[in-house]
């Protein structure tokens, strides 16, 4: 078990300096950052003096070292276009997305989970069908058009919702504001959760089904009917044990992707949370954030993969002490 | 007495896009308390559907279309799916081919055992570990207690199986279906197993359907013979006399195609020419007569009837007496050359 | 209606295959009597093809079929902006579903849109499938090094959503590029970052594939008659996972048409002057909250139709070349 946790963690270090990398030739190659920082007017002098004291000059290891120096303390530079440092930029944005990302899991999952069981077992029903149906509609639609679509109905149409923004907020602690305890901060997380996390739910759905199906096939479960044992105990103890192995594989990443998404929910309802950042930094071509941005999705990927992993251990014993007689 | 487990014209069929496909025709065949029936028979020939069909475990779209299934005199293939759960494990066992995939990986052996245990009988869940451990020692599993907490994985093929047949005789059933229980295992111990399933049986009183292509296991172990031919009965009868002296040409060609020790070395194995035909291409009248040496006329018209033949009881019409049509006097001959016991109105009629 | 299929397989997207002798092989299975049984069958699966067939061709032919050639300046007025569909009230006749901003006919740039969008789709699904393949093919042939290196890379970006790889992608070349020369290598950006992140499926496919027939006795065989190995991979191994590739490239095509609306939506992706239907539902959007729905609404419809179609052509595909799943 131990030794499994480490060899994931030596693989996630890999794996985040893989992306570190990536993120250091484009903050420090993907065009000037001298020229970035000064004006047109700024003399060759000084700009060879800003060069010198930004250590450009310097080997090349040098530069990546001090970059994941930088980095580990979240050190990110500072934004070309905000001319602010893009760890408070980020620090600033991130519970928005965060908290965006976390309801439109939980939406996912409670929602996903149930209708993917249901339509494993009952897969002849029209209800069944009509979730199917649903779920083919939910990943073909876009997701900036499912959110268009949620305005235009809900917003515009029927005035429900708001249609933009957090609505009111609350300083917690430090930067961390949060909307979830104001009526209209919670009021104005529904229709972004929906648009972000219908993608997620039609997705985990198709495969607890799928999975369901799988396993339902096994020679373990007809060995448990012929053995008498009831329908609930087979559907819900040994089928649905057996398929959460690979859903929590699945959905693990899913949350991570669901940050990454966020981008363009964020984009759709102006959330003001860290994809925006992230897009705006893209059309103005402001290095230092896309940098950061990217390494800390990595980041958050890697950790979250990392406790999958731990997870699926927990879940399945052929790992657990395969690994433990090693 | 009232056989344990009573098959009466069991059909079984299978629909498709290309029709309805006939798995099982006909099938008619008794177990007696304490009996071991074999089944036997090629791949394809209908011995797991009928042992599935049995337990009420067929898988849509396939069907039991006719007949009926008597369990103790007490029909069984019309039960609701409750009732029949019911049925399943408490009173008819089943043993699958693989051990490696019977068990759920995810659940310690003693949970799955205690779990079949307290789903038929009411027991503490101590009372139940505690019979879940007796099991385990009685199938021969060393240091039971320690190994309740075991998952599957930790266990070789051979004790899974064993741990399978622990799992199949929790309750007590009067039937035991054995689907091809050695197959997957190492032939090491193939015979400790079979001999184990026996011994066990016999102890509880319990009948055994043994099924199985393995024709030495049925030999040493069965009682008595069911052989099956593209989902029909071909021969049933007393294991000696099915193995010594077969009564369907289908068995006589299987018999003279098993190698054996004491025979001439020099003497080549016969094989039956050609293969059983798909479950979509049954030919018409006896489904063996494009294979058969001994066919003649109405044997590619109409479809023999299971007939006395010695000992056992065989579809084939040399065993008709009171045929209109005699089969030509030579094939009587080379048919009673090999052993079958074509009766003498039938000899007499050839001419 | 074997024409029918035919055309199908077409419409789905199979790009011209790299090896022209794998071709046929490939029309004989399309055509094969149980996949044809399965297409026959699904009446939601014809209308998918016709559907698909309809929308390919519409935009294929768009300069013919369009009744207005919406990017000639000469022939808009300012005075046909923001007409309602011709059935609503203030409607035109000339403009059957409105216009836009610019006065536009919504229907004509609707299907100059939607030919950028196939076309984006096509060629990323093809630049995806050729790297794919030949990383895939390389991989599991040489094996050693090459083979973990190539599959260490795929691990580690399967773990970062398409779109995110898209944007940095993007950002990137916006950064190397400086804008003007941006819009003019756009396209190629577009197709180059969509397509970059569907490789990783292809790979895997056809190295598991190579994989499995690599040990078997007739490409054995033909190592030892002295093939060559490309002529083995090309004539003996492609031809045996162009099935599972054929569906991955269905389905990719669907994700394609998405990621690039998404990215148009997004306003980094095709420039306003050559919209796509992503870009057209952007336009759209800034004017869905004072009631020109319109503008948006179609185009939306018309991408979620065609993402649809050829999602439910790559289900049905999947389910009939798997007949576990069945």
């Amino acid at each position: 078990m131990l030794a499994f946790a480490l060899r994931r963690l030596v693989q996630a270090i890999g794996v985040m300096l893989v992306v570190s990398l990536i993120s250091f030739v484009l903050f420090r190659f993907v065009g000037d950052p001298v020229n970035q920082l000064v004006g047109v007017d700024t003399s060759p002098e000084e700009r060879a003096a800003l060069r010198e004291a930004l250590g450009l000059n310097d080997p090349v290891l040098v530069q990546f070292a001090r970059f994941i120096g930088k980095a580990v303390q979240f050190d990110f530079g500072i934004s070309y276009q905000f001319k602010q440092s893009v760890a408070g930029l980020i620090g600033q944005r991130l519970p928005a997305t965060l908290e965006l990302s976390f309801v439109s899991a939980l939406f996912a999952l409670l929602v996903g989970v149930p209708m993917g069981v249901y339509t494993g077992l009952y897969r002849d029903t029209w209800l069944a069908r009509a979730f199917l149906a649903v779920s083919l509609i939910g990943v073909s639609l876009p997701t900036f058009l499912i959110g268009i679509l949620l305005i235009f109905v809900v917003s515009v149409n029927l005035g429900w919702l708001p249609s933009f923004g957090r609505g009111e907020t609350v300083r917690v602690f430090g930067s961390w504001t949060t909307g979830l305890v104001t009526a209209s901060g919670l009021q104005s997380l529904i229709l972004p959760s929906i648009t972000l996390g219908l993608f997620q739910m039609t997705l985990i759905m198709r495969l607890v089904r799928g999975e369901m199906l799988e396993v339902l096939r096994t020679d373990y479960i007809k060995f448990a009917r012929a053995r008498g044992l009831s329908r609930r105990a087979i559907n819900f103890g040994h089928a649905l044990k057996n398929t959460l192995v690979p859903v929590i594989t699945i959905t693990g990443l899913q949350i991570g992707s669901i940050i990454a998404f966020a981008i363009i929910t964020e984009t759709v309802f102006q959330w003001p949370g860290m994809g925006l950042l992230f897009l705006q930094a893209v059309q103005s071509v402001d290095i230092p954030i896309m940098a950061a941005y990217l390494l800390l999705i990595a980041f958050l990927f890697v950790l979250i993969n990392f406790l999958v992993d731990l997870l699926y251990v927990a879940v399945d014993p052929r790992i657990r002490i395969g690994e433990a007689t090693r | 007495m009232t056989p344990t487990l009573s098959v009466r014209n069991l059909r079984v069929e299978i629909p498709t896009r290309r029709g309805v496909l006939t798995a099982i025709d006909d099938l008619s065949f008794d177990i007696a308390p304490g009996e071991v029936l074999g089944v036997v028979g090629e791949s394809g020939a209908g011995k797991s559907i009928t042992g599935t069909a049995i337990i009420g475990l067929l898988e849509p779209p396939a069907r039991i279309a006719g007949g009926e299934i008597r369990l103790a005199g007490e029909r069984i293939d019309d039960l609701s799916a409750d009732a029949m759960r019911r049925v399943r494990g408490r009173r008819i066992g089943m043993i699958f081919q693989d051990p490696l995939t019977s068990l759920n990986p995810l659940y310690r052996i003693g949970e799955q055992l205690a779990e079949t245990i307290l789903t038929h009988e009411r027991l503490s869940q101590r009372a139940a570990t505690d019979k879940a451990r007796r099991l385990l020692e009685e199938v021969g599993i060393p240091a039971a207690g320690d190994r309740l907490s075991s998952y599957p994985h930790q266990f070789s093929g051979g004790m899974r199986q064993r741990v399978v047949i622990a799992l199949a005789l929790a309750a007590d059933p009067e039937l035991v279906v054995a689907d091809e229980p050695t197959t997957a295992l190492d032939v090491s111990v193939q015979a400790q197993i079979i001999t184990l399933l026996k011994r066990l049986c016999a102890e509880r009183g319990a009948s055994v359907m043994l099924i199985t292509h393995d024709m030495g296991v049925i030999a040493e172990t069965a009682d008595r013979v069911c052989v099956l031919y593209a989902g029909r009965l071909a021969e049933i009868g007393p294991v000696r006399d099915v193995v010594k002296r077969p009564q369907h040409p289908y068995t006589h060609g299987l018999m003279a195609a098993i190698p054996t020790l004491h025979g001439d070395p020099d003497e080549t194995l016969r094989q039956i020419p050609g293969a059983m035909p798909r479950l979509d291409a049954i030919p018409p009248g006896c489904p063996f007569n494009p294979r058969c040496d001994f066919a003649y006329g109405r044997c590619g018209s109409e479809r023999p009837e299971p007939l006395d033949a010695g000992k056992s009881r065989a579809a084939c019409f040399l065993h008709d007496a009171d045929a209109a049509e005699a089969p030509p006097a030579d094939t009587v001959r080379a048919a009673r050359a090999v052993g079958l016991e074509v009766p003498q109105k039938v000899a007499e009629a050839a001419r | 209606m074997a024409e029918l299929a035919d055309d199908k397989t077409r419409a789905v997207g199979t790009a011209p295959e790299p090896a022209d002798t794998a071709r046929p092989g490939m029309l004989a299975r399309a055509l094969d009597s149980d996949l044809f049984y399965s297409f026959r069958r699904s009446p939601v699966t014809v209308v998918s093809a016709v559907v698909a067939l309809g929308l390919v061709l519409s935009a294929v032919f768009a300069p013919w079929i369009a009744p207005h050639n919406p990017f000639d300046p000469a022939s808009l007025s300012i005075l046909d902006s923001f007409l309602p569909p011709a059935w609503a009230e203030g409607g035109d006749p000339r403009f059957l579903l409105g216009t836009d901003d610019q006065g536009r006919d919504m229907l004509s740039t609707i299907l100059y849109g939607m030919r950028i969008s196939l076309a984006v789709g096509f060629a990323s699904v093809i630049f995806a499938m050729l790297v794919g393949i030949t990383l895939g093919l390389v991989a599991g042939y040489f094996g050693g090094f090459l083979d973990s290196a190539i599959m260490r890379v795929a691990d580690v970006q399967l773990t970062f959503p398409a779109i995110l790889i898209a944007l940095l992608i993007d950002g990137a070349a916006r950064a190397l590029a400086g804008p003007r020369a941006y819009d003019e290598i756009v396209f190629g950006v577009l197709v180059f970052s969509i397509g970059l992140s569907f490789w990783v499926q292809y790979a895997r496919t056809v190295r598991g594939s190579v994989l499995v027939e690599i040990n078997k006795e007739y490409v054995l065989a033909a190592r030892l008659i002295g093939l060559r190995a490309s002529t083995i991979m090309f004539k003996h191994v492609l031809p045996n996972v162009l099935g599972p590739v054929l569906v991955i490239a269905t389905i990719n095509l669907a994700l394609a048409i998405i990621i690039e609306a998404t990215l148009s939506f997004l306003g980094v992706g095709v420039p306003p002057t050559q919209p796509s239907l992503g870009t057209l539902i952007r336009i759209g959007n800034d004017f869905l909250f004072s009631g020109e729905w319109w503008i948006t609404i179609f185009p939306g419809i018309v991408l979620a139709v065609l993402a649809l179609a050829v999602n439910l052509l790559g289900d049905w595909l999947r389910d009939a070349l798997n007949p576990k799943l069945r």
